[in-house]
């Protein structure tokens, strides 16, 4: 099992990394606000839209009614 | 289709993200037809014709590579690339290395849809492709990771959003591991050999090969999970801070799974329980990941009546959370003994490639699509619905067959008589596979045909729209 001189290196020093990563993303304050965070992306996008499906230019997203089909 | 470099008012680069999206369906149609096709070949094996091109042998992997790589790889290219900008509300990095990727990946595409059928083969499962497609796959992979990265690195938010992560780990870990499983000599520009021998190269090709299933098929798309799943319900998910335990955990757990496909090999003992016990440890973090996305419908369950994009959602989820628990039990060496070989672990990987994989793609696409072309949904809401459906019946079809195919399998193979001698030879179990295999063909037509009515509705609503360059919108204050 001589694989394991490389895969188990390689192992360590990835989760080496990701402890990095992680060190990293907690001390710089990513983790800081998480309650707000889940929200942020429903309010970011306005979609530009054709314009022959109404006066929806530049409506936030979510404001727009979902067309039922029945 | 690259849009003016410096635009007046700032816009998304699109552009890679729409035309990955729509070889998204074109790719999922090859590879689930060249699926159908192995399906029926298994059931009425004539069907190859005596054509060495056409064999079973060559068109399982050109199946395979198609669905994962060409459908799943870029519908994961579009998906993260809209993804990032969106939630990073910045431009794509080097749109033009964007667009590098996506013709590179279509000549990756192009190369194995050729070569594979013509036998060159490194005949390592998930990772056929020979050495000069494996350099061109490696260039790829680099140039996405640059794109990918170097937009997080001019994010306007300082936040780095869950499916950020997500498609984070996958870029990086596909990497290493393409790197290191593909690692070969070559003899001549169609054949090379692995730089392993023996059970080391087994360990090196499932420690690729199970992770490639954690990474590219599980992060990648759970990437996918935390961003459409709350657009589309137009609700936060569930519970933000447990994903992101999930990611950590399941990052710092999957590792070390590989070992339980080499089950009673000749790979040492110890590490295929170790492969086992670490197989249970992820249950865990799957299930976290699964009841969060599935909760973020929690108090408006009435849009899953109504909103046929959030059925392939939701149900997705609900198949991600049946074969992450399928998994670990089959990687139960006394579970595994009766499960290996047989058509069990065939029905478990498609409950997670047609239900998991496939399901969440066709829904984050259906979201995705309408809105590169400028409309607020797709042309036909019922012909979603009317996909979901025949989507759904396929995919219970298939695995509920290659369940009971495997079980009886696996238990005709183990049947010894009083003396010693086995009851049933080779050839009858294969004989009393033959009903199952024609319903899993049934399945198996069932979720082309949806992927048909996909296709022509993504026409349909191209047709009625246009291109449309979507603007950034102005950073809100960030505390």
């Amino acid at each position: 099992m001589d694989i394991l001189y490389l895969l188990i290196p390689l192992s360590a020093v990835l989760v080496l990394l990701i402890l990095g990563v992680f060190g990293w993303a907690v001390f710089r304050g990513q983790f800081e606000d998480l309650d707000r965070e889940g929200e942020r992306i429903l309010d970011l996008e306005r979609v530009t839209v054709d314009g022959d499906q109404g006066p929806l230019v530049g409506q936030p997203e979510e404001s727009r009614p979902i067309v039922s089909q029945k | 289709m690259v849009s003016n470099p410096s635009p007046a008012v700032p816009e998304y680069c699109d552009a890679p993200v729409r035309m990955f999206a729509l070889v998204a369906v074109l790719w999922g149609i090859v590879g689930m037809l060249v699926g159908v096709i192995i399906a029926a070949q298994l059931t009425w094996p004539e069907l190859n014709f005596g054509i060495p091109w056409l064999s079973y042998g060559r068109l399982r992997p050109l199946h395979t590579n198609a669905v994962i790589f060409a459908f799943g790889g870029s519908a994961l290219f579009a998906t993260s690339y809209h993804v990032v900008q969106r939630t990073c509300q910045t431009r794509l990095f080097m749109p033009r290395l964007a667009m590098f990727t996506f013709w590179g990946w279509q000549l990756v595409i192009v190369a194995a849809a050729i070569s594979l059928p013509l036998g060159m083969t490194q005949a390592k499962e998930y990772a056929e492709l020979e050495w000069p497609i494996d350099l061109l796959i490696a260039v790829v992979w680099v140039a996405y990771a640059v794109v990918f990265f170097g937009t997080i690195g001019k994010r306007k938010v300082s936040h780095i959003y869950v499916a950020n992560w997500f498609f984070g780990a996958y870029i990086i870990t596909i990497a290493l591991l393409h790197i290191v499983n593909s690692a070969a000599i070559p003899v001549s520009l169609t054949k090379s050999y692995s730089a392993y021998a023996g059970v080391q190269d087994a360990m090196v090709q499932w420690w690729y090969g199970h992770n490639a299933v954690g990474f590219f098929l599980t992060a990648g798309f759970l990437g996918m999970m935390y961003y459409y799943i709350p657009k589309q319900a137009g609700r936060p998910v569930y519970s933000y801070r447990l994903s992101i335990v999930h990611f950590w955990a399941l990052i710092f757990t999957y590792m070390w799974a590989g070992p339980h496909h080499l089950h009673y090999t000749a790979l040492p003992d110890w590490a295929q329980s170790v492969g086992m016990v670490f197989s249970l440890v992820l249950l865990a973090p799957s299930w976290g990941g699964m009841i969060n996305g599935i909760m973020t419908l929690s108090g408006a369950w009435h849009k899953l009546r109504d909103d046929p994009i959030l059925k392939f959602l939701i149900v997705s989820l609900s198949f991600y959370g049946m074969s992450t628990f399928e998994g670990p039990m089959m990687s139960i060496k006394t579970v595994n003994a009766l499960s290996h070989y047989t058509d069990w672990t065939i029905g478990h990987v498609h409950s997670g490639a047609l239900g998991w994989v496939g399901l969440i793609t066709m829904g984050s696409l259906y979201y995705l699509i309408p809105r590169m072309y400028g409309r607020t949904q797709m042309y036909s809401m019922r012909a979603i619905e009317l996909h979901f459906w025949i989507a759904t019946i396929g995919i219970v079809l298939y695995i509920a067959a290659m369940w009971i195919a495997g079980v009886m399998q696996g238990l005709m193979w183990r049947a010894v008589n009083a003396d010693g001698t086995l009851v049933y030879s080779f050839v009858e179990s294969v004989k009393a596979t033959y009903p199952f295999y024609a319903i899993r063909l049934g399945g198996g037509l069932l979720y082309l045909s949806g992927m048909l009515i996909m296709a022509w509705n993504v026409l349909m609503t191209i047709r009625s729209g246009k291109v449309v360059s979507a603007p950034i919108p102005l950073v809100a204050a960030h505390a």
